[in-house]
């Protein structure tokens, strides 16, 4: 494979993706907004410790926006028709898997960090250690941006086939990540559950990079992160290259 | 070398065999018809000469370069126009474009000016940078075109690229596709109006049920029908088909109030019937010898169909 190709064919999808689905002003809008909304909705009129739950916020932010768009991608060129055009153009399946997901990660990277800059400045948010917060970001949001990738395999052409499966699917991945209950102060079966969202890994590496006080080491965090990325991709790969094979 | 050798492509859709066992081989240089009725297997075989659909079995190659294992060097060697392909609508004309253009590579100054100049010949400049969700089907269909000639492919692979278009942009897109041929590209079409491809096409296959059924020249195919070719007379009277009956001629069919008589020589079939209205006292009111046309040879190649 010619790899100078075969990059190229990636930033150019990352590029299409966010120019015609990310960076435009009702998304933008959406994003901030929507921190907004969850902030006031976390916080007002409830007495909660701000620092101990910002980490779980951070991380449903990011988990937010870098899952929201991705999985509307594939079924709406699908229905547009320009899903096929793209496919015949100098592009692998890979190519498309990973620019639809750096198109999310990049998109999930820059609102979290503006809300992240807004709310440190405004409530001092601590931070113990820079590198593990950018750690966090990068894996986090290739790793929701790949879920939201993976959400957009199935065979349809009706994005609100989709919507309706990726609420299903990311909704309860929130209630069961230690971030209404912070995961110190869970034990038995519900601390077992919590393990089996990503969403958990990434709160518990937010809380090592901002208040050093983490259940699972910040490698054990990191390593799942990197494990839901492979997975979903992988998965994401195999059920879009079995549409191809069965021409849908 | 072939601009285009595709072996033994099979591909079923369950139970449903879609394309069978087909081979096509296109050298370099001319336009190539893909000929066939709806639900032939054009569009099957298409997708997976152009790498969007994975073949059952077979290999397609594209100036040499096998589209299943080397897609990316393939596919730059092609340009695609898809079966109702359409492009970005929130995208402008030139946005369009130049972003098809960053795919296959080119640098910011080619992009620029090859855009420029596609525009302008597809006439479109003027609306160069509206927005394609405000175009009409034949501007998109430009503007697909666009995109698939903008790094000058030495292959171009069109699927039924005029189907709906009004007479202005069917015009355009088939002096574009000239154009591209007398350019040094490979053209492939898939088509099922049949001028187009005679009008078009230095040779063509015709595809039925998922088989090639035939391929050659549009006049060789008509010449494989020679005995299709007929004379058209119609008299002052009504007469019955029993008058047709001279050795040379196969049949005679009613059409309107014409006797369609087939025969392979038309000439002594003229001569037949004038002898036969002189003897029963019949005015012929007009007569007409006719060579077999294309849709002739493809509606027999496709009969029952």
């Amino acid at each position: 494979m010619d790899w100078k190709i075969f990059l190229r064919s990636i930033t150019v999808v990352t590029e299409k993706n966010m120019r015609i689905y990310y960076f435009k002003g009702p998304v933008v809008v959406f994003g901030l907004l929507f921190p907004l909304i969850m902030f006031l909705t976390f916080f007002i009129g409830r007495d909660l410790n701000l620092v101990l739950f910002f980490p779980g916020f951070l991380g449903m932010m990011l988990f937010f926006t870098a899952s929201s768009v991705g999985p509307l991608i594939t079924p709406w060129e699908k229905r547009e028709k320009t899903y096929e055009r793209l496919v015949s153009l100098p592009v692998i399946l890979e190519s498309i898997i990973i620019g639809d997901l750096l198109a999310g990660a990049i998109f999930g990277i820059a609102i979290t960090t503006i809300v992240y800059i807004a709310c440190a400045g405004i409530f001092h948010i601590p931070l113990s250690s820079a590198g593990l917060l950018g750690i966090g970001f990068i894996l986090g949001s290739i790793a929701f941006a790949s879920l939201g990738t993976l959400l957009a395999s199935p065979t349809t052409n009706n994005p609100s086939n989709i919507m309706m499966l990726s609420s299903l699917i990311r909704l309860p991945l929130i209630f069961v990540s230690g971030i209404f209950i912070p995961l110190s102060q869970l034990t038995g079966p519900f601390f077992l559950l919590t393990s089996l969202s990503p969403l958990t890994y990434l709160v518990d590496l937010f809380h090592a990079a901002l208040t050093g006080d983490a259940v699972y080491p910040p490698w054990i965090d990191a390593l799942v992160l990197v494990v839901v990325i492979a997975l979903f991709v992988s998965c994401a790969k195999i059920i879009q290259k079995r549409n191809l094979v069965k021409g849908i | 070398m072939d601009a285009i050798e595709a072996r033994n492509l099979s591909k079923s859709f369950g139970p449903v065999t879609a394309v069978d066992d087909v081979s096509i081989t296109i050298p370099e240089g001319g336009i190539f018809g893909f000929l066939g009725p709806n639900g032939a297997g054009k569009t099957t075989t298409i997708r997976m000469i152009t790498g969007v659909l994975i073949p059952d079995a077979g290999t397609v190659r594209i100036l040499g370069t096998d589209v299943q294992k080397d897609p990316l060097t393939a596919k730059l060697k092609m340009g695609v126009i898809p079966e109702n392909g359409t492009v970005y609508s929130d995208l402008t004309a030139e946005q369009n474009i130049l972003l098809a253009a960053k795919f296959y590579g080119m640098d910011k100054v080619s992009r620029e000016e090859r855009a420029a100049e596609i525009l302008d010949r597809l006439g479109l400049t003027e609306r160069k940078n509206d927005y394609v969700r405000t175009f009409s089907k034949g501007m998109r269909q430009r503007i697909s075109i666009a995109c698939a000639i903008v790094h000058s492919p030495p292959v171009l692979i069109l699927d039924e690229p005029t189907t709906g278009l009004d007479v202005y942009s069917r015009r355009l897109v088939i002096d574009t596709i000239r154009h591209m041929n007398h350019e040094g590209s490979t053209i492939l079409l898939t088509t099922h109006n049949i001028e187009e491809a005679n009008e078009l096409c230095s040779k063509i296959s015709v595809i039925n049920t998922g088989r090639i059924v035939a391929t050659d020249s549009p006049e060789r195919l008509k010449k494989t029908f020679d005995t299709s070719r007929y004379v058209e007379v119609s008299f002052d009277q009504v007469v019955g088909p029993g008058i047709f009956t001279s050795p040379g001629i196969s049949r005679a069919e009613l059409w309107g109030d014409k006797w369609r008589v087939y025969t392979d020589d038309p000439d002594l079939a003229v001569k037949y019937i004038a002898s036969v209205a002189e003897q029963k006292r019949l005015t012929i009111v007009s007569i007409a010898t006719s060579s077999p046309t294309l849709e002739e040879a493809f509606v027999r190649l496709t009969a029952g169909a």
